[in-house]
């Protein structure tokens, strides 16, 4: 814990000079020198760099001190001599954190609901081991309640993918929702309850 | 009695029945947040906050979208209780005193007490809050609106001195994430020279300053899950209650009888703590415990299934939470970051938050304030009638709920700020978060600063020109802002305080020195 202490400072105090020097940029057009901006101005009123540039001091400061805390073993993390991460956590990195990346990424490809369709499904299914049934069910419904949810109701274009799948799956759905009595979408959205109830049900029958 | 007449009006207002129904749903929304271990209200509110357009559009009123974010922070209040004496994990950080004694409780087949007290002096709690509230807030509004630049600069820099003098975490680390948090508000454009900067990599995602509910998202979302699933190793087991009417009853007596005296150091100690931008319902929840356990005549019980130990930190948690309202409905400072939040709100709804919103915008502020009261008594009634709900709703597994949640991070990100890039953004800050979160950061600070930076940085630049480059205009109240020999001391006396705080970690540290090396002497002489 306390080398990750000491590497996480220093990857901070890194940061905070990286975004000194880079609060110090002047425009090209401005033809003045790096820095020139980070102080006060003619008019006596500090100039566009300056807050960051001093914000980024103070966090440079805070960053050595905490180096120098855990070098002393002075703070908590630093006394403790459990690893950074042990086996479970490097698991959960691993088996939640990369999912959730590779669903961000995905997005892009095959529409945001289909990519939380696979997240769910692998999830409850292997994470979560709640059998076929539930995990099919869940990773149905609820990417459809989202979509009546975000698409229909708010009126919100969510990302949709490529245009192949945009264009065979989603203008051919929202066409139709947008034809539907809203009435109609609560009956969905009930209708969805109901595959959960009945999918959770069917579930327990086999447990039992 | 003026502010009785606009109370009433606006608690009318808020019994329509539009706001009711949105105040109840609100409410039920927050039970199951702040009952589900991992979710709180900051998480519940923020991953819901692109709800407000939806709400805003489908009722046109400004009104119905605060009155459902603040059910549901209400709601979360009540909740946190339920998983805190059921499964002996607190359901959100607001409860974990209540499970000091709750728990105990619980354990020796009470649980339907513990239930009921929680449910009780919660309301009690928030009714007194809301009382203060309605108090203080007219008057504090009024003091504010003759605040210029200078005075609100020296309020923020006390909103974060509050932070690093009473925040009680490591302090190099708090000041670590606040600047983190003005840092991200900076980002794009110097908003007084126009001049583009801190565009990193020339991505245009940098253009502008980073969404606050970017940050709230990432850390309260996907950081917060993960750090859940990190720590959260072995399951907990749920403990039995049976739930009757003449049980109810009962405990309810008990309340009164026993409880009497942790209601009302909660109710008054949390206002106050509540209001403290730093503090918030978590510390006001853990001060009213251990002064209530202080001032005991049976402080034995305490921590083996006190009454009292139930109703002080559950008291003090609702009555926080109103307290935290009031610096952000006043003065446009979140009190916590569940507020931090509900600003934003009223920011997405193009509500100038301030000073100015009671006097130019009574027609939102009294509906709103009135649903404080209304929300109040329907998450007792809620919270008292679906006990037995709730209990069954506890039994989702955490692997149900934890992917349920990342997914709507993802898509409530996405909806809000319409970009793939504040949703990688998202995704990274929750790593980051999980990481820091590990070595102990506090996160709350960064979520703050990402809210107050911009208007931090404004009014400090402009008090500075204002002064020619001088810091007198904040600190010396003989300072001539108008050439005319007049004396400003609300600006000193708030920046002084904030100077006074931002130094007391040093002051503690010298005295803990010279205690140490008393005792050493001490020591020495016995030897």
């Amino acid at each position: 814990m306390r080398i990750a202490e000491i590497v996480m400072a220093i990857a901070l105090a890194c940061l905070s000079v990286y975004i000194m020097w880079k609060s110090g940029e002047r425009p090209s057009w401005s033809g003045e020198p790096r820095f020139a901006n980070i102080g006060f101005g003619d008019d006596g009123a500090p100039q566009g760099g300056f807050w960051p540039f001093w914000v980024c001091v103070i966090m440079l400061i805070s960053a050595i001190v905490v180096i120098v805390r855990a070098v002393l073993r002075l703070s908590p993390p630093s006394q403790s001599n459990e690893p950074y991460l042990d086996g479970h956590g490097i698991g959960v990195l691993i088996k939640v954190g990369v999912p959730v990346f590779l669903m961000v990424l995905l997005t892009d490809f095959i529409s945001i609901y289909f990519a939380m369709a696979l997240f769910l499904l692998y999830y409850t299914l292997f994470l979560g081991r709640h059998g076929l049934v539930l995990s099919l069910a869940l990773s149905a419904v609820l990417p459809a309640w989202m979509y009546m949810f975000f698409d229909i109701a708010m009126t919100r274009n969510l990302p949709k993918g490529v245009r192949a799948i945009e264009d065979t799956i989603y203008v051919p759905m929202g066409n139709w929702f947008r034809d539907l009595d809203s009435a109609l979408l609560g009956v969905f959205f009930l209708a969805g309850a109901a595959v959960l109830v009945a999918a959770s049900l069917v579930r327990r029958r086999l447990a039992a | 009695m003026d502010v009785l007449s606009l109370l009433a009006d606006g608690i009318l207002i808020a019994l329509e029945p539009a706001n009711l129904l949105i105040c109840f749903i609100g409410v039920v929304i927050g039970l199951f947040v702040g009952a589900m271990p991992g979710l709180g209200s900051v998480n519940g509110v923020a991953i819901l906050l692109p709800t407000i357009f939806f709400i805003k559009s489908s009722t046109g009123s400004d009104a119905a979208p605060m009155i459902f974010l603040a059910a549901i922070y209400y709601g979360a209040m009540y909740g946190g209780a339920i998983s805190s004496i059921m499964l002996g994990i607190p359901g959100a950080s607001t409860a974990v005193a209540t499970t000091f004694d709750g728990r105990p409780l619980a354990l020796k087949g009470r649980a339907e007490q513990a239930l009921v007290t929680a449910a009780l002096a919660s309301f009690i709690g928030g009714t007194i809050a809301n009382i203060f509230f309605t108090g203080f807030a007219p008057p504090l509004a009024d003091v504010a609106l003759r605040f210029g630049n200078p005075e609100i600069f020296a309020l923020m820099l006390l909103a974060f001195a509050t932070f690093v003098g009473l925040g009680g975490d490591d302090i190099a680390k708090t000041v670590i994430s606040i600047m983190i948090g003005l840092v991200c508000a900076s980002i794009g454009f110097d908003v007084i020279g126009g001049e583009p900067r801190l565009q990193f990599f020339d991505l245009a995602g940098f253009s502008r300053p980073i969404n606050f509910l970017v940050l709230a998202i990432g850390v309260y979302g996907v950081g917060e899950m993960l750090w859940t699933l990190h720590t959260t190793r072995g399951d907990s087991e749920m403990s039995k209650a049976e739930v009757s009417v003449a049980k109810i009853k009962n405990a309810a007596g008990n309340t009164v009888k026993e409880g009497w005296r942790g209601t009302s150091i909660g109710s008054a100690l949390g206002f106050f703590v509540g209001i403290l931008p730093a503090a918030g319902a978590t510390p006001g929840s853990l001060m009213a415990y251990g002064v209530s356990k202080m001032t005991s005549p049976k402080k034995e019980e305490f921590g083996k299934g006190s009454i009292d130990g139930v109703a002080a930190p559950e008291a003090a948690n609702n009555s926080a939470s109103t307290g935290a309202m009031l610096p952000m409905m006043t003065l446009g400072i979140p009190g916590s970051p569940t507020t931090a939040v509900l600003l934003t709100g009223l920011v997405l709804l193009d509500l100038e938050p301030g000073p100015r919103l009671f006097s130019d915008q009574p027609e939102f502020v009294w509906p709103v304030i009135g649903s404080f009261y209304i929300s109040n008594f329907i998450a007792v009634i809620v919270n008292l009638a679906f006990i037995p709900v709730f209990l069954w709703m506890l039994r989702m597994p955490f692997t149900i709920l934890a992917p349920i949640i990342f997914v709507l991070s993802t898509a409530g990100v996405y909806a809000a700020t319409d970009s793939m890039f504040d949703v990688w953004l998202m995704f990274w800050f929750g790593l980051g978060a999980f990481m820091l979160r590990i070595l102990d950061y506090p996160l709350a600070p960064a979520a703050l600063a990402i809210v107050l930076g911009k208007i931090t940085e404004e009014t400090l630049r402009q008090s500075l020109q204002w002064s020619d480059g001088s810091f007198g205009i904040f600190f010396n109240p003989f300072f001539d802002r108008t050439g005319q020999g007049e004396t400003f001391w609300i600006a000193p006396i708030i920046g002084w305080i904030a100077v006074v705080l931002l130094l007391l970690p040093l002051f503690n540290l010298i005295r803990r020195k010279f205690a140490a090396r008393r005792a050493g002497a001490e020591g020495h002489w016995q030897g």
